[in-house]
């Protein structure tokens, strides 16, 4: 009787143990959201800052991928970009990657992610064939050589102005650095803040374009690989100063009286509100010019102005920052493991230049057929058709932690709190690191 | 119940699942932690073994330094104004309020309740300097001073954050530190008035001493929490201007979430627990000092 119940109780024993271990292991254990074949769904996770994306898509499996939305239902997941490259690590590592996505903002981490088999290279496929020459030597630069990304933008920088504040305040449209710089100032005694820039948090980038561009004119379109390559140092007298020409701006008060409180949408809505003369941006902002709900200035009262040559500078006014942008990519796992994803991109690549040039946006997709796109637009367009050497953002070759540093100091580099040596230093310990 | 606990196959069954799980959701976490200090790599590319690399790199990490003392700053403040309000709050439900006392106590520990986002929206909003001019500087303005970039500037920030914390926190103290001044028999305190002690000298004298062991616990809940606190940092200034605003629990955060590197942030994780240990250990040994001198 006593052997019988002591057999009892640790029969019980190790069948609570047993419980709750799996208990404790399914908790631990990942949920797939749709890769691999068994997929229900074509899983999208797009970012909360880029509405096109997810319109697009939308558009898409209404229109012209319907027949793919219906074999595998679209569906859009939206997070904050300032996190994506920690979400992506996160759901890569638990091979939980969505079906697409929107590509890290650290190039570095989508080859990490390659490395480790986890994202679809197109070289080589049909879907590659659809992605115009500009925006694949795009992506080649940033990738070594593989198509990793769709490219689902095809941008130039440079700055945006205000042409009736200009005016207002006697500027013509400056030629060099130092002819926009002395605009800045008479800007400014006019009581027209000069620039709008966000600085707030990991918006940072509104104001470390500058540095970038900066420095590209200044130390011509190979310095930031000198960086990447360990060759140079941002810490470098000729980089430093570059920072410090920057920080300059910001202390003479050119980015506003605080742009580290001033985030992306506020230092759009400053600039298409009249509040400030000169943007520098991307050509993805074009579908807010565009916009009359957004522009309150009038789309035809707005010009651009490629960033200008520094006199004595190694580069030119013509080397057009220019990038694939918010691009996207395909888990590998999900690609090779399902038709029904494969077919979502064949149709992404032959229909999504036209859809999204509807919407304003210019992509890296050939064009299916005419579009009618407007005047700033087809501004842009001209652009990237007569842009001679392309060259990339300050950020594009540092990892992760370096482009966090980066972006996020921009804010105080551009309120000139922090030196432009100092922030060089953050910059570089970051990428030492 | 005695041949019941006597009995260890009992006691098995009692704390046997419960001590299963808090093996399997704390103490193993933990030790994996401690294991990623001695490793490099990342969840993608995998890990390598470094040995004490990450421990020389925390040393030279010319970001560690400020985080350090950022968290150490902010833990001392904040401590010291959770107790001291907290302790003020008691004292005014004691001996002032009194029966009065429960409305009070309940509006001061109300933001206590509040979800720590709301309550740093809600100061953001009234600290904000621009786009828009938040309460605060309205306030300035109308008294005829310039606005303040108060989350704009190192210096400024540190006390918006710190006034928010205290604020946030000083309800929860002040009844916490309630309970030990209310334990106090009232016949010592009749006792040392029938000698003559004044208001302020029977708080010095008879109240402090007396509520020290529950100041002193209050203290280590205190200094435990500020010396890890992140969200209420995380979402009123997200570590800035820049970096300036920066705990070690954000830096561990950015660096094995944000960079991948849970190596390296293991080993960050590592230094706070330490930090954490050797503070609370100061704060006992001095409590027993200071209990031999009151007794």
């Amino acid at each position: 009787m006593f052997h019988s119940t002591s057999r009892a109780r640790r029969t019980v024993l190790t069948a609570a143990a047993a419980a709750v271990v799996a208990i404790g292991l399914a908790a631990c254990s990942s949920g797939g959201s749709g890769a691999g074949s068994s997929a229900k769904e074509f899983t999208f996770l797009a970012i909360n800052e880029n509405s096109t994306i997810p319109t697009v898509l939308t558009s898409l499996s209404e229109n012209e991928c319907a027949a793919e939305n219906k074999a595998l239902p679209l569906k859009i997941n939206k997070q904050a970009q300032a996190s994506l490259d920690q979400q992506l690590q996160l759901l890569g590592g638990q091979n939980a990657l969505p079906s697409a996505f929107v590509s890290p903002n650290s190039p570095d981490l989508l080859k990490e992610l390659d490395s480790a088999g986890k994202v679809t290279d197109f070289t080589g496929t049909d879907v590659e064939k659809s992605i115009v020459p500009v925006a694949l030597s795009g992506v080649h630069t940033l990738y070594d050589d593989k198509t990793l990304v769709l490219p689902t933008e095809l941008n130039i920088e440079g700055i945006w102005y205000n042409k009736a504040l200009l005016e207002k305040a006697g500027v013509s449209e400056p030629t060099s650095w130092e002819s926009l710089k002395d605009s800045f100032a008479t800007l400014d005694s006019a009581g027209v803040q000069p620039i709008s820039a966000a600085g707030k948090g990991g918006d940072g980038w509104g104001v470390t374009r500058w540095v970038g561009a900066y420095i590209y004119r200044t130390l011509g379109p190979d310095a930031l690989k000198k960086i990447s390559d360990g060759s140079a140092k941002l810490t470098d007298p000729e980089y430093a100063d570059a920072a410090n020409v920057v920080a300059e701006l910001g202390s003479s008060g050119y980015f506003g009286p605080s742009p580290s409180s001033i985030d992306y949408a506020t230092a759009l809505n400053q600039f298409l509100t009249g509040q400030a003369a000169y943007y520098y941006m991307g050509s993805w902002a074009v579908s807010a010019f565009n916009d009359p709900e957004q522009n309150k200035i009038g789309a035809d009262n707005i010009g651009f102005l490629p960033f200008p040559a520094v006199s004595g500078g190694k580069g030119s006014a013509d080397q057009t920052p220019a990038n694939v942008g918010t691009d996207i990519a395909f888990s590998k796992s999900a690609y090779d493991g399902d038709e029904k994803v494969k077919s979502w991109a064949s149709c992404i690549a032959a229909n999504y230049g036209a859809a999204a040039l509807r919407e304003g946006q210019i992509t890296g997709f050939a064009v299916n057929g005419d579009v009618e796109v407007p005047p700033l637009t087809q501004l842009v367009q001209t652009e990237i058709a007569d842009s001679g050497e392309t060259v990339q953002w300050f950020e594009a070759l540092f990892g992760p932690a370096a482009t966090t540093a980066s972006q996020t100091n921009g804010g105080p580099l551009g309120s000139g709190q922090l030196s432009g040596s100092d922030f060089m230093n953050t910059v570089q310990s970051s990428i030492t690191n | 119940m005695k041949s019941v606990l006597s009995d260890k196959r009992a006691i098995g069954v009692l704390l046997g699942p419960a001590l299963l799980v808090y093996t399997l959701v704390m103490l193993l976490p933990m030790l994996w932690s401690l294991g990623y200090t001695f490793f490099t790599g990342s969840v993608l590319g995998g890990f390598e073994f470094a040995g004490f690399a990450n421990f020389a790199r925390f040393w030279n990490d010319p970001n560690s330094g400020p985080a350090v003392l950022f968290t150490i700053k902010y833990a001392l403040v904040v401590t010291v104004g959770q107790i001291v309000f907290g302790y003020l709050l008691a004292l005014l439900y004691t001996f002032f309020l009194k029966r009065a006392s429960n409305v009070v106590r309940t509006l001061v520990f109300f933001p206590v309740v509040l979800p720590t986002v709301a309550v740093s929206l809600l100061f953001q909003k009234m600290f904000e300097f621009a786009p828009q001019t938040g309460l605060v500087n309205s306030v300035l303005n109308g008294l005829g001073m310039e606005s303040v970039d108060w989350l704009g500037n190192p210096g400024t920030a540190f006390v918006v954050i710190a006034i928010m914390d205290i604020w946030r926190a000083m309800g929860f103290y002040g009844v916490l530190l309630y309970t030990g001044v209310i334990d106090i028999p009232d016949d010592v305190m009749e006792a040392a008035r029938l000698d003559g002690a004044g208001t302020f000298s029977l708080i010095r004298r008879i109240v402090i001493p007396l509520s020290w062991p529950v100041i002193i616990a209050a203290g280590i809940f205190s200094i435990n929490g500020t010396l890890k606190v992140f969200d209420s940092i995380y979402a009123l200034t997200g570590g800035g201007p820049g970096s300036a605003t920066t705990p070690l629990t954000l830096y561990m955060y950015r660096t094995a979430f944000a960079g991948g590197d849970y190596g390296y942030g293991s080993t960050i994780a590592l230094m706070l627990t330490i930090m954490c240990l050797l503070v609370t250990v100061a704060i006992f040994r001095s409590t027993a000092r200071n209990s031999k001198e009151f007794s």
